[in-house]
């Protein structure tokens, strides 16, 4: 009895720690989204040729992978995890997809299906992992990245798995359903999705137990213990969703570059992780938002694209953008110290 | 206090955006996309263009993904390349194939493409500034045949038998030797994948199945280097011919373990693209490809200014 109330009493808080939240994270939002404004604007007025449809279906077009796999990564990052794999594990699902689709000739909803369920599947052992056997989520995923590297690598046998056999399997990513309805703005399919997953990852983390559970694990993983919740197989079905989330950006590489590329991904994380952070998810766990993550994906490919118009020196765009992560984060442990 | 502190932070990175940052109006510009900026061989091709760029007098920029494999960003780069509205554009192609939509668009846009290093698998790029792996290899057989008294037999070990690289290479090496220097005997052709231990390994193993090996061509530089440790460790005494550079080849060499190596004019490489470019923006009309040059490099040459210049670690 005691059990129950104390877990009503962690629901209530957790919805009590949603509300209290929501005001200095809309904040967060409002003040990332106006360096995301004030990024466009510099750059808008810095190059005439930054502002362009085409410049700007090409940003959008670079952020929709990374920014899916800062989606996967911000539900582990809520929980105050974190998954180093989320980039090879990408990659890992791109190639099995190959397989299916190139290797054995299968359909191509079958190696769609293959790609996320692959994802799902891995996600769910770097949880187990975790949850079960107790390994710290660093070493977990940092273990699964260079397995899932290297298994990438033997399955392709070093070299691009090409789709040039599935005819339509590059249109998941480069052709255009919103260009059908206005012609004028072909944006990509990948952008589309990306949104999707956006609303859907929203949807899932503000209104599902599984999005409850998210945030009540990276407040105070003990209390939702101790009040008879089943936190382990809660953990390993979130690390399990954020690795069906990257064989969602896994499909979208690899159409787009219409192959399975088994030496990329790595690196790819720390760009997420990134994203996610300058969207104001705290890597202690506890808050955050998917939109949040979104303008921090955008205010990443924003910076990259607009410095490479400006035709600023490769090694000083290194430096800035290091320098724009301090600063987001900075500014955000500030508007902490306020609120 | 906190809007204050970060516009002060904006308008100094705007400030120091905008004094790197404006191209003057008047000079073409010319971006170039390789396939990497950190490795010494792409600082090598980038100073090359810098050099041709200052002569010629046109913009450059010079750019590439952090690791070979990020075939992903490198199509960025050629997008953001593209929406700059450039007079031209250099273009070494991590995956050609992924790179036809954009190259197709900068066709259309009458921007003319120069393909260097590996060249595009396409009709689009006016030229391609390459090393002509061939005729480079060719040379490392003439310098290994005359150091074993052209009799004998060698062995060639190569780092992959699917790049156009490893392919050039072993058939000039090959084709060589069968035509000019007939008492010589190629034994074995094995693959090591570019990795100095594997390579390494197939030496020994060479040494140890043809004991009356003379001489061994390491196509590249893990092959070269991983041929050196092998016959070190055998204790045999053998002519070594290497490819490329790289701190360990040229240690081998002053020591006299390796004869010598081929390198090629990355330099040149870089040279070749712009000047290239602006032929190409006169309306002059370009061969379909150019060879950039390689050099044969030893120990009595190694410190030549010209030669020391495109070697690196």
């Amino acid at each position: 009895m005691t059990m129950r109330s104390a877990a009503l009493a962690e629901g209530g808080r957790v919805s009590g720690f949603r509300a209290r939240v929501f005001g200095p994270t809309a904040l967060q939002k409002l003040l990332a989204f106006a360096s995301l404004i004030l990024l466009l604007a510099f750059f808008g007025f810095a190059s005439p040729a930054f502002l362009e449809i085409d410049n700007i279906l090409g940003i959008l077009q670079a952020t929709a992978v990374d920014g899916v796999l800062a989606i996967a990564s911000t539900f582990v990052i809520i929980t105050g995890g974190i998954d180093l794999s989320v980039g090879t594990l990408m990659t890992f699902t791109a190639v099995i997809c190959g397989v299916f689709l190139t290797y054995w000739h299968m359909p191509m909803a079958v190696g769609v299906v293959a790609a996320i369920a692959t994802g799902g599947i891995c996600g769910s052992i770097s949880g187990t992992l975790i949850a079960k056997m107790r390994i710290p989520p660093f070493i977990a995923t940092l273990g699964m990245m260079m397995l899932l590297k290297g298994l990438s690598l033997v399955i392709s046998a070093d070299k691009p798995i090409y789709f040039n056999d599935t005819e339509n399997f590059y249109m998941i990513s480069q052709d255009s359903l919103i260009g059908y309805v206005l012609p004028s703005v072909p944006v990509p399919n990948a952008v589309l999705i990306l949104f999707l997953l956006a609303i859907a990852g929203s949807i899932v983390l503000n209104r599902t137990a599984l999005g409850r559970y998210t945030f009540a694990l990276g407040s105070n993983e003990e209390a939702v213990r101790l009040s008879g919740v089943n936190v382990d197989r809660w953990k390993i079905a979130i690390y399990g969703l954020g690795g069906a989330i990257c064989g969602v950006a896994g499909l979208l590489i690899a159409s787009r570059l219409n192959s399975a590329q088994p030496a990329l991904g790595q690196g790819y994380e720390l760009e997420a992780i990134a994203a996610v952070v300058i969207g104001g998810t705290s890597l202690s766990g506890g808050s955050g938002t998917i939109l949040g993550t979104i303008i921090g994906a955008f205010i990443m490919s924003v910076l990259t694209n607009g410095l490479r118009i400006m035709s600023v020196a490769q090694e000083w765009q290194i430096v800035v953008t290091g320098l724009i992560i301090i600063l987001a984060v900075y500014a955000d442990i500030l508007r902490r110290k306020k609120a | 206090m906190l809007n204050r502190k970060l516009l002060a932070a904006a308008i100094g990175v705007g400030a120091l955006l905008a004094a790197t940052g404006f191209a003057r109006a008047d000079e073409a510009y010319i971006p170039l996309i390789s396939k990497g900026f950190q490795h010494q061989f792409w600082q090598a091709v980038k100073a090359g263009a810098e050099q041709a760029a200052k002569e010629q007098n046109v913009k450059i920029t010079f750019e590439g993904p952090e690791t070979e494999a990020m075939v992903d960003k490198q199509i960025d780069m050629l997008s953001a390349a593209l929406a700059k509205k450039p007079n031209a554009l250099g273009f070494a192609a991590l995956d050609s194939k992924a790179a036809i939509p954009l190259l197709k668009k900068a066709q259309s846009e009458k921007i003319p493409v120069i393909a260097f290093d590996s060249g595009v698998d396409s009709d689009i790029p006016l030229t391609t500034c390459a090393t002509d792996n061939l005729a480079a290899a060719a040379l490392a057989a003439d310098k290994l045949a005359a150091a074993i008294g052209d009799s004998g037999e060698v062995a060639v070990i190569v780092h992959d038998q699917t790049s156009r690289t490893g392919i050039d290479r072993r058939d000039g090496f090959v084709n060589e030797i069968k035509t000019k220097h007939p008492k010589i005997k190629i034994v074995d052709i094995q693959y090591g994948g570019g990795d100095h231990l594997k390579s390494a390994e197939i030496a020994k193993t060479m040494i140890q199945a043809h004991p009356n090996l003379k001489g061994i061509f390491g196509a590249n530089e893990g092959s070269a280097e991983g041929a050196a440790i092998g016959v070190k460790e055998s204790g045999k005494k053998l002519v070594l011919v290497g490819y490329d550079s790289g701190k360990e080849q040229k240690e081998d060499i002053n020591s006299g373990l390796m004869l010598g190596a081929i390198t090629q004019n990355p330099v040149g490489i870089g040279k070749c693209v712009v000047e290239s470019a602006v032929k190409a923006l006169k309306g002059e009309k370009l061969p379909k490809k150019v060879d950039t040059g390689f050099y044969w490099y030893d120990k009595s040459n190694m410190s030549d200014p010209k030669i020391a210049a495109v070697l690196y670690d």
